[in-house]
């Protein structure tokens, strides 16, 4: 699967619902396709990033969790 | 409904009507569903730093989902609106609140003080002091401060309405508060919106 992401986004630190509404920021400004990858430590992040991306319609193309660190690729639909 | 559409439901026995009409309903159903656009309505009344927070939350998370939203801030939430945002938080009364210290050792920081109301009453300056540890506890978690959210809201659109009865009881002066208030108005004219939504929160 290809999950190379053309934007960044390092939401490490913050917590609910600030991942949430600067991945939203950051989607805006992408076009349809491109893919976004997030970095953040909030453990509530990975469901809400479901629930996010199964709300907007963007496709959670991955989603790994290591060390405590959560990174998720979305594909902007 | 197309007119060859109608000419082969013509021909249909009724079991076969059922079942062409079921799959009719699903599809169109669906279709709506899709383009319906989710909207939120929020009545905003307390005017202190943690009642502060859920309002803003939801709103502004609502709008990162794409949905619609308003709140209208009335009594003490139109403390949520001004421009200088003096909030504070008091622990009396309010037993559910964990009182922490935000800093130094861990074994410190586990500590719940369990501070009598009547210490809590009588110490002048005691809501000060949990205001401060409350902003400290929050900078130390990566929570989004009030006016941060608040600024998330504006930017997504939010509607941010406020009550017109509130100004005139509590001697408010229009430019105490920010210009991004979209309308100043009364329960008649909020209701209406709430009815609409399809999640309305009294908060």
């Amino acid at each position: 699967m290809n999950t190379v992401a053309t934007q960044f986004l390092d939401a490490r630190g913050l917590n609910c619902p600030l991942p949430i509404l600067r991945t939203k920021k950051a989607l805006n400004g992408m076009a349809a396709g491109e893919t976004l990858s997030i970095l953040s430590t909030d453990p509530g992040s990975v469901k809400d990033m479901q629930a996010f991306c199964k709300q907007t319609r963007n496709e959670l193309v991955a989603s790994n969790a290591n060390a405590g660190e959560f990174e998720f690729f979305i594909r902007k639909a | 409904m197309g007119a060859s559409e109608e000419i082969m439901t013509k021909n249909l026995d009724k079991t076969q009507f059922d079942q062409w009409f079921d799959q009719r309903f699903e599809s169109k159903m669906t279709e709506r569903e899709d383009a319906h656009v989710a909207s939120l309505a929020i009545i905003a009344t307390k005017g202190t730093l943690d009642w502060a927070y859920p309002p803003f939350i939801l709103a502004s998370t609502a709008s990162a989902l794409g949905w619609d939203v308003s709140v209208f801030f009335t009594f003490y939430g139109l403390e949520l609106l001004k421009k200088n945002l003096t909030l504070e938080v008091s622990p009396l009364g309010n037993p559910g609140m964990p009182m922490k210290m935000p800093f130094g050792p861990q074994w410190l920081k586990d500590i719940n003080w369990k501070i009598p109301n009547l210490v809590m009453a009588g110490v002048p300056g005691f809501e000060k002091v949990a205001t401060g540890l409350m902003h400290q506890t929050v900078k130390n978690n990566g929570v989004a401060t009030i006016e941060e959210l608040r600024s998330a809201c504006i930017e997504a659109d939010v509607k941010l309405v406020a009550c017109q009865m509130t100004v005139e009881l509590f001697g408010y002066s229009p430019d105490d508060f920010i210009p991004e208030i979209q309308d100043w108005i009364g329960a008649a004219s909020f209701l209406p919106v709430a009815q609409k939504s399809d999640v309305c929160l009294f908060i």
